[in-house]
């Protein structure tokens, strides 16, 4: 089939970027989303211009590299799909697809399609762990966890990190996923000793790296690839409450 | 003259590691802070080295090529963890794990290293979960275990079909602990692009910053490399596109032994190749073969669909061959068996490529939402990717490049033959031998990075605390950062009309015809002709857009496939010279009348470890003995 | 105070609009009962009774400082929310889609807006003239009200203002529909068994408050009996 594609172009973090049209033909509905992008580039540099640069690695949808906003939607709007798992079966000849970054401020483009997310690896550094050395650990099985609590705690510890939450808010707020990781811990007796410090570092922390306010509205939990629910966002907020009603002042 | 020195403690099996442990210089706190070490790699052995590393309090500073250590390809390790905690009571043990590891390599492993990663296996489940990882639980609240390929008993931990993904987010929880406590620097989205060795010892790198382009210096009192396989040799695989051999050549042609390089484990279930566009092949859990019954029509070329086959027409050829094991067989097994019959014309879907891995009586006895829970995003995964639904009709399945045994030649302390190189994780090549079983990996992984290598570098580390700071201006950076630039002019200078990954492509389709799941003289020393012509072409017509000092994709794998051509020539090297199959090294002239692989241990019971001796010279084989004083050589027998 | 509101954490913020707004609600129940008196007797004498018990109780009155509080914190902490949220996307997308998210959630502060202008109109038309004496008294009996009722009357027959008022009340029952649940889930509150339930009895809020409130214009635009 042959399509149209709407590309925004720009050449690194600090110039201004445009869109430019492209007419693509030979596309296979076998293709996968980035094997046509792939495939385009391929064209691109044979003729000598400059391929489109995208960010992609594992290309099975578990790394979270890859993230594009296709047609209005964050990964192309298919259900718990990631840009990579999304298929060509999905348009036909003739379209015009328009493909953008992710937008945030705290997301700026890097070049063209990628943009640095390294705003969540920073939110994780303010408390997205549990203080546990290597050789401290007691027998695996000594704490029993509710099986209940290690799925719940899963489901939240799905979440890969592409961004896509951020990215389909409309106050391009990053709460979906700092919620998530606060759950994983939040369910779990390990995480729990350091609950009240982690959810009021990594609030803090979200914060100051300019991300938008929730306003429940609910886009992030229809555009997660990984199902990741709201209900996280829910938990975030109780354990911040908890939190801060019921931590001591500290006395030096 | 290098001399092979695996340098294994004395001692009765069991205790080699204690003893060892107890015998290893130790670097006090205060010395530890003024030691630098690069990591080179943050996949879960990177992360899990660079958090236990940081606790210790040296100074760490971590590369990767992705923009987080979360990315890495760590986190597409699906069915599980192995570890010997027994907690089923069916009479697993240290010592049982490290048979099972033995035998499933085909005895091509050090009994030493393996039996010390059976005994690290445990701490490492403690640690995991420590670390907040959800593995699955039975009702009581205690941790549940899975069977996995080539194995007898239930030692496999899991979370989901997503246990490399949580236990690398374990790992890198770690590490961004580190990283806020200041015990570790990382340097996200950087190649390494060299090694630089002063005075025979390992002391720094060069790297690229993938955005800004600039080449840049780094030191240390010691190197790391945890840069994982480069089963994209193949180019289709089941590997992240990014995964790739240049650290690990780099270190190579720096001195570095390279270890069984032809080891590739080909991973029997993996999604078919369904068109030329495809660029991977996306894994399917082995854990499926748990449940999941594999079978191709009894008639060739039969073109009912599968659900309709009666069972009469239906040949479950790995329960027919072996009857013991079954589905269960170890993957370098089951991979040639799904290649014998595809060959003989049994194979099913469009391209005759492909076999079927069945859930319909799985289903009819546990109930759909018993197979639901164990694999429901695999079935997923496969659903949007492949268009059936597993639930109703067969998945089609077929081997793909996965898995690299061979590595970097390291001894007991990991140490690679340069001083001050270590290598662990994937990107040795020390215990899996020629074949790897199911959940092995995350296990060695693991193990050597949170417990291991935080230890044996202590050794060497000890002899270094008078070393002052290496400075980044010795004459050896120079000479390393001009070589990576000339590399990077010369890529750009070719100026042809072939993309990089085209090459690559081509490359891989060698590979795989030639030096994949079945090998033989003819078609090695055919490959090694065509490898020899594309890398020439390649340095003729490759063509890469020329933005040296930005973001540029196409000169990242330009430089990357221009190592593979390397890699590639020392496999073929490397197969030929093994005239024997073992585990996933299969040389046609050296099989049992009912066809399968035949080790000859009174010749081959080595490590073949290469020295790089030139770009177009054929490498050196060094050979490191295997002595097995616990185990008996035996034929591994699945039957 | 923008200055220190700009320093509480954004779930501080969060919670507090949940907090003022749920207190709103529970103020637009009140109003809309003393409202309903209206419709009941049309003599006004019942309606009259409760708005001078609004404006001398004691307690209310020290209430209508809460009330005031509770207005001007949700209309500030909106506000500020609202422009960081703006803040936080530079650059838009080109094209996007419409996500099947709940569509009074995406407007929430344009309605706001909407009913902030009409809450002031409705203050300069009642609240002020009740408050400086401006309103003429009534008698019924022995007791003297200030007559209200025919302040709301006299307006309900002016067509334009019946249609200002509904459109008001229709885009202040959108903003509930989405804001009732919202507080919960803002101060943490959802239960997979729970939840369902609040969001359903946020749509009886909604609609209740909505249809109550347009539901007296309407009846004294359209009854002779006013």
């Amino acid at each position: 089939m042959n399509i149209t594609l709407e590309i925004w172009r720009q050449k690194n973090a600090r110039s201004k970027g445009k869109f430019v049209t492209y007419k693509l033909d030979g596309v296979s509905e076998e293709m996968s989303f980035l094997e046509m992008l792939d495939y385009f580039n391929k064209t691109i540099v044979e003729k000598g211009g400059e391929p489109v640069a995208f960010e992609y690695d594992c290309r099975e949808g578990i790394c979270g590299c890859c993230g594009l906003h296709i047609n209005g939607y964050a990964h192309g709007g298919a259900h718990e799909t990631t840009t990579c798992e999304l298929r060509m079966t999905k348009f036909k000849d003739g379209d015009k697809i328009t493909i953008e970054p992710w937008r945030s401020r705290a997301f700026p483009v890097i070049k063209d399609l990628i943009v640095d997310r390294s705003a969540f690896d920073k939110i994780l550094r303010a408390g997205g762990f549990i203080t546990a050395n290597a050789g401290a650990a007691p027998d695996a099985n000594a704490i029993p966890i509710r099986k209940v609590d290690a799925d719940e705690a899963f489901d939240s510890a799905v979440c890969v990190g592409c961004g896509a939450c951020v990215a389909a808010c409309k106050n391009s707020s990053a709460m979906l996923f700092v919620s998530a990781k606060i759950s994983q811990f939040a369910f779990l007796p390990q995480g729990r000793v350091e609950a009240v410090q982690r959810v009021q570092k990594m609030v803090a922390r979200m914060d100051e790296l300019g991300f938008g306010n929730c306003t429940n509205t609910g886009a992030c939990e229809a555009r997660c690839p990984k199902g990741i629910k709201l209900t996280n966002i829910a938990r975030m907020n109780r354990e911040f409450i908890g939190a801060k009603l019921g931590s001591q002042i500290v006395r030096h | 003259m290098i001399k092979l020195d695996a340098k294994i403690p004395e001692g009765p099996l069991a205790e080699k590691w204690s003893r060892h442990k107890r015998s290893v210089k130790l670097v006090n706190p205060a010395n530890k802070a003024k030691l630098d070490i690069i990591l080179v790699g943050t996949g879960l052995t990177g992360s899990a080295a660079a958090s236990s590393l940081g606790e210790l309090g040296y100074n760490v500073k971590a590369f990767c090529f992705q923009d987080s250590p979360r990315r890495a390809h760590s986190v597409a390790a699906q069915g599980g963890i192995n570890a010997a905690k027994n907690y089923r009571n069916d009479g697993d043990s240290v010592y049982r794990l490290f048979y099972d590891i033995i035998k499933g390599g085909d005895f091509r492993a050090r009994e030493a290293n393996v039996y010390r990663a059976a005994e690290v296996s445990n701490q490492t489940i403690d640690q995991l979960v420590a670390n907040g990882v959800p593995f699955a639980r039975e009702y009581s609240g205690y941790l549940d275990n899975r069977s996995f390929g080539g194995v007898q008993v239930s030692r496999t931990f899991y979370a989901k079909g997503q246990t490399g993904q949580q236990c690398l987010l374990g790992a890198y929880s770690g590490l961004n602990r580190q990283i806020t406590a200041g015990k570790v620097t990382m340097y996200p989205r950087r190649d390494m692009l060299d090694i630089v060795i002063i005075d025979g010892k390992a002391r720094g790198i060069i790297t690229r910053n993938l955005v800004t382009g600039e080449i840049e210096r780094h030191s240390g009192h010691a190197v790391v490399l945890a840069t994982g396989g480069y089963g994209t040799i193949y180019y289709l695989s089941t590997l992240a596109l990014g995964s790739n051999v240049s650290a690990a050549w780099a270190a190579h042609k720096k001195g570095a032994l390279f270890a069984n390089p032809s080891f590739i484990q080909i991973h029997p279930t993996s999604l078919p190749q369904l068109n030329d566009y495809q660029c991977k092949l996306t894994l399917m859990s082995e854990s499926l073969r748990n449940d999941g019954r594999i079978w191709v029509p009894k008639i060739k070329g039969d073109k009912r669909q599968p659900n309709d086959i009666p069972e009469e027409d239906r040949d479950y050829y790995l329960e027919r061959r072996y009857p013991a094991f079954g589905n269960l067989v170890p993957r370098d097994v089951a991979s040639r068996a799904a290649k014998e019959r595809c060959d003989a014309g049994f194979g099913v879907g469009k391209t005759g490529l492909s076999v079927y891995l069945d859930f319909k009586d799985a289903i009819k006895k546990q109930g759909k939402k018993a197979i639901e829970n164990k694999y429901g995003n695999l079935f997923e995964m496969y659903h949007k990717i492949s268009g059936d639904n597993p639930y109703e009709v067969p998945m089609r399945i077929y081997p793909a490049g996965h898995y690299t045994m061979g590595g970097l030649w390291v001894d007991y302390n990991l140490m690679t033959t340069v001083e001050g190189l270590y290598a662990i994780g994937e990107a040795n090549f020390s215990d899996h031998g020629a074949n790897r079983l199911g959940a092995g990996s995350l296990m060695q992984c693991s193990g050597e990075g949170y417990f291991i290598l935080p230890i044996t570098i202590g050794d060497y580390l000890a002899g270094q605390i008078k070393t002052p700071r290496i400075s980044t201006d010795h004459p050896e950076f120079e000479v390393a950062e001009k070589a990576a630039r000339d590399k990077i002019k010369k890529l750009m200078a070719v100026n042809g009309k072939q993309t990089p990954t085209t090459f690559h492509r081509r490359l891989g389709k060698i590979m795989w015809d030639y030096c994949g799941m079945v090998r033989n003289e003819e078609g090695l020393k055919k490959a090694a002709v065509l490898v020899k012509e594309l890398e020439e072409e390649f340095w003729k017509d490759v063509k890469v857009v020329d933005t040296e000092l930005e973001l540029n994709q196409e000169l990242e794998k330009a430089g990357r496939v221009a190592d593979f051509f390397g890699i590639a020539k020392l496999m073929i090297q490397d197969a030929l010279s093994r005239k024997e199959s073992c585990g996933a090294h299969f040389r046609e002239e050296s099989q049992t009348p009912d066809g399968e692989a035949k080790r000859i241990d009174s010749e081959y019971a080595y490590v073949a470890a290469w020295e790089y001796a030139g770009d177009d010279k054929p490498q050196i084989l060094h050979r490191e003995d295997l002595k097995f004083e616990n185990v008996e050589l035996k034929e591994r027998s699945y039957k | 105070m923008s200055n220190i509101t700009l320093r509480y954490s954004s779930l501080t913020k969060k919670i507090v609009m949940a907090l003022a707004g749920l207190f709103l609600i529970t103020f637009l129940f009140v109003h809309l009962t003393v409202n309903l008196m209206l419709l009941f007797d049309p003599t006004r004498e019942m309606f009259n009774a409760g708005a001078h018990f609004m404006v001398t109780n004691p307690v209310i009155q020290f209430m209508q400082i809460f009330l005031f509080g509770g207005i001007l914190i949700h209309i500030i902490f909106g506000l500020i929310l609202q422009i960081q949220n703006w803040m936080a996307r530079p650059v838009g997308y080109k094209v996007t889609g419409w996500s099947h998210t709940s569509p009074f959630s995406k407007f929430m502060i344009h309605t706001g807006i909407i009913i902030l202008i009409f809450l002031t109109v409705h203050i300069i038309n009642f609240f002020l003239k009740a408050k400086t004496g401006q309103v003429n008294p009534i008698q019924y009996g022995d007791v003297e009200y200030e007559d209200m009722g025919l302040l709301v009357v006299d307006l309900f027959k002016n067509g334009g203002y019946v249609i200002f008022y509904v459109i008001a009340m229709l885009l202040l029952a959108f903003h509930l529909h989405h804001a009732f649940q919202s507080a919960f889930q803002s101060l943490g509150l959802n239960h997979s068994k729970y939840t369902p339930f609040i969001k359903g009895l946020s749509a009886v809020v909604s609609i209740v408050l909505g249809l109550g409130f347009m539901l007296i214009p309407l009846v004294v635009f359209f009854s002779d009996k006013f």
